[in-house]
């Protein structure tokens, strides 16, 4: 017995010394989100991961030429597991850089176990901005836009289509709150006015029953009734409760934006332009299913490291990191405009899209929302205000 | 005698006038699956082709009797008789066709195929595939050299541009540039070859022999963020001494002094202008604006926009014939 627990321990130690050229990512994740309501937006098991697969072989395409490889090593962090641990297995088994789709604070304990090894994690689940802010960390890149920012993207078009009164209708949990008032923040930024707010209680119970329909039916107009003159319902359901189930059904005949209807997000299957096309027919070939903004986090971020390793010339894993902290990296992505990262929070600077489902109906930021240093840094915290102090 | 020496004089007087315009300009109209063709003497659109589903790559064949439509949602690349606007046949592109180049004899087809980071080699006159070339992600220019021997490549993911052997078909070396290259193109005289990064903003201008970036050049304009400033059409005249740089959003051609690599020039154009042709007299260039839905003529020797055609929905590329 105890020889075998030494096996096992020495194990790990034994593969640890990569290839030369070798760089090694992990993927680390936590167990599956909430089931949307739509059944049209249930997630494919591998969603994410299967977005760092392609960029693994896009980077190994490229570094072909460079005599540089790429792989990627994977993690699940259960209900109550330790992600910390878990990190640490990852660079046990080699990696460097950790890709992390995790909830707020599994990340931040993952991103302080691994920070004595080194470890470089990659944001692309969480959009909390405390994380980009008190909590944030400088071993950790954040890849998925903040609510913030996804509330300011939201917020410039809603503002640009002169609809400026907003009902906000936010759920019971902690999460929706998160979002509530990054939509709170953004009205005031933009100059749009909250008429009122309204909570949606979540009293439990089946999510979609056979009589569903006809007790949303009736349920939905009672909520939104008898409210003050507006223009648009904005929506904070991070909890997949309700916000679905708004549109078509207000009592006023008044579109839907935020968690339902017109929403902000980082990528979309119907997201066409500046060459997203091929990239969905890449992924599609590949994995047969649309490519989410899951994917596409998961994507940018092992790009992000391919890119570092191919500009450097390097696969050790202090000059990567020192190129993508640094002030060169400008990363092709898709969106019309190279990324970028925030150096006082890490955040990846990014457009936003905005999508009813079918179409993008827009990208953030809109013209006319004016910024010294990028346009893009109109969206989400800006260096004035962070409260996030990196060493 | 004399009213004989006079009328002879007057006829090539007329003659020299009206040589430089008798040229027909194609123009790939990625948005309405047409070709647009149109008169460089008086500007008019003379004829719009049924093109297959998203026309973007537009070439003449070296003899000008057919034009190449790569249309890229078909994957294929349509062959068109510039007499009859007859699609006469197809070639074996492999899948999503986008740019593509032909070697000096015009025997011989290099294709980017996007989504399958490969260069098709096809033979023009027996169309058949000869061979593939395995490149970087997303695959995109095509320039040969003058002598036809090697072959760029650029990969707008791996942003590379990859010098193809083309005796080979062997890679013979790879060339880092800046994010999203988008077109590679040859000086006449082999000496330089352009690359424009459509992302990073710069254009490569890289020593075929050394393979080495000899300068990047930069472009500023006043007023504008340097994201929208995005090269992507590249055109070098004949005797090397200019180049034309289509920038995008930022809708404005830059004209280079091809010698010393600085902008001499910023032309404003229509919106988002994207591709670049000359008239073989290189009296005019051509520019595609694929929001406006037009295509500007500059004259070249004047640096000035002359006129717009109208042409379909989301312009991409164009080619002028010699006829």
């Amino acid at each position: 017995m105890q020889m075998v627990v030494l096996a096992l321990l020495l194990m790990p130690a034994s593969i640890a010394p990569a290839a030369g050229a070798e760089v090694t990512i992990g993927y680390l994740h936590g167990p599956r989100a909430q089931e949307p309501l739509s059944l049209v937006e249930v997630p494919a098991e591998n969603d994410g991961r299967e977005g760092a697969e392609l960029a693994i072989e896009d980077n190994n395409t490229t570094g072909r030429f460079l005599n540089q490889s790429f792989s990627m090593v994977t993690a699940m962090v259960d209900e109550d597991g330790d992600a910390g641990a878990q990190a640490l297995a990852l660079a046990e088994q080699g990696a460097s850089f950790v890709v992390a789709d995790l909830a707020a604070d599994a990340l931040v304990k993952a991103a302080d176990a691994g920070r004595e090894r080194g470890l470089l994690f990659f944001n692309i689940g969480a959009a909390d901005d405390r994380l980009r802010e008190e909590d944030c960390r400088p071993n950790v890149i954040h890849v998925a836009p903040s609510h913030s920012m996804l509330a300011d993207g939201l917020a410039q078009y809603l503002v640009w289509k002169q609809w400026r009164r907003w009902l906000l209708v936010e759920g019971s949990h902690p999460e929706d709150r998160l979002f509530g008032d990054a939509l709170r923040r953004a009205a005031k930024r933009f100059g749009a006015e909250i008429v009122e707010e309204r909570i949606f209680e979540d009293k439990g119970g089946a999510r979609q029953t056979d009589s569903g329909v006809v007790q949303v039916q009736r349920q939905i107009p009672v909520l939104t009734q008898e409210a003050p003159e507006y223009d648009v319902l904005v929506a904070a359901d991070e909890s997949e409760v309700f916000a679905a189930y708004l549109p078509y059904r207000t009592w006023d005949p008044r579109p839907v934006a935020g968690s339902a209807g017109l929403v902000p997000t980082s990528w979309h299957a119907s997201h066409g332009q500046w060459g997203a096309l091929q990239m969905h027919s890449r992924f599609q070939k590949r994995f047969s299913r649309f490519m989410t903004a899951l994917d596409m986090q998961a994507w940018s971020a092992v790009r992000i490291v391919g890119e570092a390793a191919t500009r450097t010339g390097s696969t050790e894993p202090s000059a990567i990191t020192a190129f993508i902290k640094g002030p060169e990296l400008g990363m092709g992505a898709y969106k019309g405009q190279k990324l970028t990262i925030r150096d006082w929070n890490l955040q990846v600077r990014q457009p936003i899209l905005l999508t009813d489902g079918r179409m993008v109906v827009s990208v953030s930021p809109q013209e006319g929302f004016l910024h010294q240093v990028s346009e893009l840094d109109t969206l989400g915290v800006d260096r004035p205000e962070t409260r996030c102090s990196l060493p | 005698m004399k009213l004989t020496y006079l009328l002879l004089g007057t006829a090539a007087s007329v003659a020299l006038a009206t040589q430089a315009a008798a040229f027909t300009a194609y123009v790939s109209n990625e948005g309405s699956n047409t070709v647009t063709v149109f008169d460089t003497e008086t500007f008019e659109v003379t004829a719009t082709i049924e093109v297959g589903q998203r026309p973007r790559g537009i070439e003449l064949t070296k003899d000008g009797k057919h034009l190449l439509v790569a249309v890229g949602d078909d994957d294929t690349i349509e062959i068109i008789d510039t007499k009859t606007h007859e699609i006469v046949g197809t070639l074996p592109s492999g899948p999503d066709p986008e740019l593509f180049t032909q070697d000096p004899e015009g025997k011989i087809v290099y294709i980017a195929n996007e989504d399958d980071n490969m260069v098709t080699v096809v033979d023009l006159v027996k169309r058949v595939p000869l061979a593939e070339v395995q490149v970087g992600v997303e695959p995109e220019g095509m320039g040969i050299s003058p002598d036809g021997k090697i072959l760029v490549n650029t990969s707008e993911t791996t942003n590379m541009a990859h010098f193809i052997d083309t005796s080979t078909h062997e890679i013979v070396a790879n060339v880092l540039v800046d994010a999203r290259p988008r077109i590679a193109e040859f000086k006449k005289d082999g000496s330089e070859v352009w690359v424009s990064s459509e992302i990073g903003g710069t254009v490569s201008v890289i020593d075929p022999d050394k393979r080495e970036i000899i300068k990047k050049i930069t472009f500023e304009i006043p007023g504008l963020r340097p994201e929208s400033i995005q090269p992507v059409g590249v055109r070098l005249t004949k005797d090397g001494s200019k180049g034309f740089v289509a920038l995008g959003p930022a809708n404005r051609i830059a004209v280079v002094d091809a010698n010393t690599h600085e902008v001499e020039d910023y032309l404003l154009v229509g919106q988002r202008v994207w591709q670049l042709a000359f008239t073989p007299d290189e009296k005019y260039l051509f520019g595609t604006n694929g929001v406006s839905n037009d295509v500007s003529v500059i004259d070249v020797a004047e640096g000035k926009v002359v006129d717009t055609v109208q042409v379909g929905e989301l312009p991409w590329g164009v080619a002028v014939s010699e006829n």
